[in-house]
């Protein structure tokens, strides 16, 4: 294999990290590339099972985190960049996790409200005619 | 662009070669560039990661209307599934078209480390064949949106299946995606023909591909979580 280290890559040697410009062999790429194959058809396969329940989201989870991680790792090259790189751009989505579970949150709340509001509806006396259809499928 | 004098001069910048914790001080308190890596690459991560939130904010809202709706949501197991080989096969198109998407991500990747070892040849050639599978994804979507407006009658405000976000949700996600995998696969065919062209060459850097390359493995990224929390879930 031929290896014509740039200016950038010998420049950055003497830190002792994989700097821009750094080669790997070929084989590792492959050999990702052969793993996401495998967690996909994993993830795949857990559909075409049709597992259900706790088993089926913590394996379609699982398997997503290990894709996303190999990817950003090694793909995107993350895993050779400097800590404070790697923080800026990691870190921060994190916050998302405060957004999920917010909405989480006013999810549940906008479905038990709506059960609540329809359930009166259908509760009050002599009104049943007047109930609302809220289907969209039945025009 | 001066990036070669730039890069030599940073490992004498104090604190360079701590590590760790005590490195990101150095990194980020001395009067310096933060991130010792080209201005591109830098400023593509941080594209990335505002793009990030992006398809994060479509993915929440996608949870939120999920749970929140009182009405079955309709199975994509069954909803994306094709008649083919004689008999129905869930989610076949969109296992498909995930392989591809990775598949692309592979042959990119290699295309960085052959730009990294100036081969002009492959790594335009595997640039190019990643823009092709780009295209057959995203030709593979537009059959996807196809079958389903037309033969399922899903709209963005109803469908025949079940809770009307489920349109909504698809078609602003995938939409949203298919409209970065466009974009990407414009963007590569720019890089690679400049990468023939010997253009590259004559900078004296390969780093634009990486950054091309990044943009290209993100949108595989996005689609990961795509197809775990649309189409598993």
């Amino acid at each position: 294999m031929a290896h014509g280290h740039s200016a950038e890559a010998a420049a950055h040697a003497p830190a002792g990290g994989h700097g821009e410009g750094v080669q790997h062999p070929i084989r590792i790429y492959l050999w990702i590339w052969l793993l996401l194959f495998v967690f996909s058809t994993f993830s795949y396969l857990v559909d075409y099972f049709q597992l259900q329940g706790m088993l089926r989201w913590s394996l379609i989870i699982i398997f997503m985190l290990l894709k996303a991680g190999f990817i950003v790792a090694i793909f995107m090259h993350m895993a050779w960049e400097r800590l404070a790189l790697k923080l800026a751009i990691l870190v921060p989505p994190l916050a998302l996790l405060v957004l999920l579970g917010l909405m989480a949150i006013e999810g549940d709340y906008t479905f038990v409200t709506r059960l609540q509001s329809f359930v009166q509806q259908l509760q009050t006396p002599g009104e049943h005619h007047k109930v609302p259809e809220y289907h969209p499928g039945n025009p | 662009m001066n990036h070669e004098s730039t890069s030599a001069a940073l490992p004498a910048v104090p604190g360079y070669s701590e590590e760790g914790l005590k490195g990101v001080s150095a990194d980020w308190s001395a009067d310096k560039q933060a991130f010792p890596v080209p201005w591109g690459k830098a400023m593509m991560w941080i594209f990335l990661l505002s793009d990030t939130f992006i398809f994060s904010c479509f993915l929440v809202s996608y949870m939120n209307v999920r749970i929140s709706t009182t009405e079955i949501w309709p199975n994509p197991s069954i909803v994306f599934g094709l008649h083919v080989f004689g008999r129905d096969i869930p989610l076949f198109l969109i296992a498909l078209m995930t392989m591809i998407l990775i598949t692309s991500s592979g042959t990119m990747a290699m295309a960085v480390n052959f730009g990294y070892r100036r081969d002009r040849g492959k790594t335009a050639a595997l640039m190019f064949a990643t823009a092709l599978l780009g295209v057959s994804f995203v030709s593979m979507q537009a059959f996807e949106w196809t079958k389903l407006i037309v033969s399922e009658g899903v709209r963005p405000w109803g469908n025949p299946m079940g809770a009307p976000q489920f349109g909504s949700s698809f078609f602003m996600i995938t939409g949203f995606h298919g409209l970065h995998v466009s974009c990407g696969v414009i963007y590569l065919c720019v890089v690679a023909k400049r990468v023939l062209s010997g253009f590259y060459d004559r900078k004296g850097t390969y780093e634009t591909v990486e950054v091309a390359g990044l943009y290209w493995h993100f949108v595989d990224l996005v689609w990961v979580f795509i197809f775990a929390f649309f189409y598993l879930w």
